[in-house]
């Protein structure tokens, strides 16, 4: 009896050349388990022992020098948003649709999921090669670029306070599969008052049951799961640092509704909703950390995600820089182009010194962590001051166009509209400055003088 | 002590013992041959396509300080189909080879980072812009005695040769060149993938062989020298006319018709 197979042994199988001109990401496990080790530390190096692959510079301490793997990042992201982004951003804009192709075509590229470490196949690149890529992305489109770090946001929690097996399930699909995450922390009643937050998580058994309402959740409509910060103490006078506990919860659970998407003044791309969480039950086993450690956890989220935040706002006013620097070359007025006349070179002079500016101290908070420090007085630093900086050039760019500024055909008076969630998400203006003061009256208290 | 038996275009064979195979043989021998195809693609770093080139004040050159350089966009094309050849496993290894200055390595990478398999760098000073001449193709095609297919839009393999569709003036032409043979890439051969992060990191592992022009005893003392280099004259304003005999009239006055 002859018995035929048609088996083909697996690695000489013929496959049939790609249709789409970009690679699946079957190439990503394998590499990063060789190089993560090296690339993570490669960034932190580079940036303190001023050596580059390129020459060695001058002294030890600072350097400004990025390596040549960081430059091909940069080159990437910067491509991606100007072929990728720029030319939808508008259309996104308009319509509010999610860009989920963008999303695809970013996360195929490895734009997407950056601080995912090695073992669970991600990029396992630092805050700072992360803030490199969200300034080019943001550069494009920040409502498009909040879709993206939203997801690392949300997934900050599990790499910091994740055990192994919630790491593997929840950071290992997101590089096998275009899947997305939210941070939920803000409620309708609560923003800046993070202690003051009421949804609650009541122990039952091995299971926790939840209940609230959590607001302004980015991707939240999209997400295939939350991180959710709920009030685990009845006890009133309970510190905040014991009083709450980090859930991870699926989107596909019983109880679970995301409301509609909120219509909002810019970043329109980004899909910002309300969750309701009725009666939820969330097995103990996904508890991050221990009970009582939630605080903890969302606040140390914040030191990883504030610098990306302020990268996106100094993405922001570069964009706005730009476009106001190729106007003021392009438009005539009173003889000269406008570039000519010193108020608006000065304009143009203020929005270079703030972009500058931003860019160092985004650079320098990221730098921070990487070195494994604790960064919050830089971060906070780096955010309020980008946010500003993102607002007063985006608005000086309008200004610049003049009438045209105002009007929808040209690009700046959305980068106006989109500035200015700069100064409120992740830690409002306000926030951001009573955290600086307060390090910096610690640290004086603790000075001799 | 199995019969084999020969189906056409595929042979399997039997054992009690060994896994079961299917083995293509009537294409194998063609297929090996294919399979052990290198592709030397050559990439330039040239000034970035989108900046403006301002000639140099003593008109000796192009301004090059400063300015922003990336790989040649035909380059990145010819890698394109390089990196195609090999996921249709017609190609078994890409080598990217570039002469020019140190910076010319961070063209290999980019290259490696888009699927090459390894680079050879040689060294050579001075200067390195794309002139536009469209000679190293069919130079290298004559010095090996090897076949060219320049201005390629379309490379099909078929049997133990390729077929070229060719973009020339009049239209496109098709020709046919057996292996090995020089191709040269056309605007519309494909569209060039991005590199993405993960192969980056992936062609930092990747060899670059660095080599100088006289190891393989070429000698690099130049035969032209460039006597000037000059913008092209500012476009004069056009006339307009009213009527078509006044272009005829005013064509003939010009003695150009």
């Amino acid at each position: 009896m002859i018995i035929m197979t048609n088996l083909l042994s697996p690695g000489k199988c013929y496959t049939p050349p790609r249709a789409r001109p970009f690679l699946v990401r079957q190439t990503v496990s394998a590499p990063c388990e060789q190089t993560a080790a090296t690339c993570a530390h490669q960034g932190h190096r580079t940036q303190s022992a001023a050596a580059t692959t390129s020459e060695p510079s001058g002294g030890r301490g600072y350097s400004f020098e990025l390596t040549d793997e960081q430059r091909e990042y940069q080159d990437l992201a910067r491509k991606f948003a100007r072929e990728e982004i720029i030319p939808v951003a508008s259309q996104y804009d308009k319509t509010g649709e999610y860009p989920f192709p963008i999303l695809k075509k970013g996360w195929e590229l490895g734009l997407m999921n950056t601080h995912i470490p090695a073992d669970y196949g991600g990029m396992g690149l630092g805050i700072f090669d992360g803030c490199m890529i969200t300034e080019e992305l943001a550069y494009g489109c920040t409502g498009i670029q909040t879709a993206f770090e939203a997801n690392n946001l949300a997934q900050v929690p599990v790499i910091l306070a994740g055990n192994a097996e919630q790491k593997k399930k929840y950071l290992g699909r997101m590089t096998e599969e275009l899947l997305l995450c939210s941070y939920g922390v803000t409620e309708p009643c609560a923003g800046s008052d993070v202690a003051g937050i009421k949804t609650k998580a009541v122990k039952k058994g091995d299971e926790y049951i939840l209940n609230g309402q959590k607001m302004w959740i980015t991707n939240g409509g999209h997400a295939n799961r939350y991180f959710v910060l709920a009030r685990t103490s009845d006890d009133p006078n309970m510190p905040a640092g014991k009083a709450f506990t980090g859930f991870i919860v699926d989107r596909e659970w019983e109880g679970v509704t995301p409301g509609k998407k909120e219509w909002n003044m810019g970043q329109r791309a980004s899909d910002t909703r309300g969750i309701t969480f009725e009666d939820v039950r969330v097995p103990a086993e996904n508890v991050l950390g221990t009970e009582g450690m939630g605080f903890k956890i969302a606040m140390g989220a914040f030191d990883k995600t504030r610098p990306t935040v302020a990268a996106g706002a100094t993405g922001i006013a570069q964009r706005a820089l730009d476009e106001a620097t190729k106007y003021s070359l392009e438009r005539k007025t009173m003889g000269k182009y406008i570039a000519e006349h010193q108020a608006v070179a000065f304009m143009l002079a203020e929005m270079a010194i703030m972009v500058e500016t931003s860019r160092l101290l985004t650079q320098r908070s990221a730098w921070e962590i990487d070195q494994g420090r604790r960064n919050t007085y830089f971060a906070s630093i780096a955010k309020a001051y980008a946010g500003d900086a993102a607002n007063k050039c985006a608005t000086d760019a309008v200004q610049i166009h003049g009438g045209n500024g105002f009007n929808s055909d040209y690009p700046v008076e959305k980068l106006m509209r989109d500035a200015k969630i700069c100064q409120i998400y992740e830690g409002t203006a306000q926030i951001q400055r009573l955290i600086i003061s307060r390090e910096l009256l610690a640290k004086a208290k603790q000075t001799q003088w | 002590m199995w019969p084999i038996f020969d189906y056409g275009r595929f042979v399997s064979i039997i054992s009690s013992s060994d896994v079961y195979g299917v083995v293509w043989m009537r294409s194998l021998a063609q297929l090996h041959k294919m399979a052990n195809l290198r592709v030397l693609v050559g990439v330039k770093r040239v000034i970035d396509y989108a900046v403006k080139i301002r000639v140099k004040p003593d008109n000796s050159g192009v301004v090059t300080d400063g300015v922003k350089h990336s790989m040649n966009p035909f380059c990145e094309i010819a890698m394109e189909e390089a990196v195609r050849l090999k996921e249709k496993k017609l190609a078994k290894e890409i080598i990217a080879v570039s002469c020019g200055p140190a910076q010319a390595q961070e063209t290999i990478r980019t290259a490696l980072a888009m699927g090459a398999d390894r680079g050879i760098h040689v060294e050579v000073t001075g200067k390195s812009i794309d002139g536009d001449n469209n000679q190293t193709g069919q130079m290298t095609a004559a010095l090996l005695d090897w076949p060219q297919a320049t201005f390629a839009s379309e490379v099909t393999k078929e049997n133990d040769h390729l077929k070229v569709v060719r973009e020339i003036d009049g239209g496109l032409e098709t020709v046919k060149v057996t292996l090995p043979a020089v191709i040269t890439a056309d605007l519309r051969l494909n569209e060039p993938r991005y590199a993405t992060l993960p192969n980056i990191m992936k062609a930092k592992k990747k060899k670059i062989a660095k080599h100088k022009a006289a190891d393989f005893g070429v000698d690099l003392t130049p035969t032209l020298e460039v006597v000037g280099v000059e913008d092209p004259p500012v476009r004069q304003a056009g006339q307009k006319v009213e009527s078509t005999e006044e272009l005829v009239a005013k064509l003939k006055d010009s003695g150009v018709v």
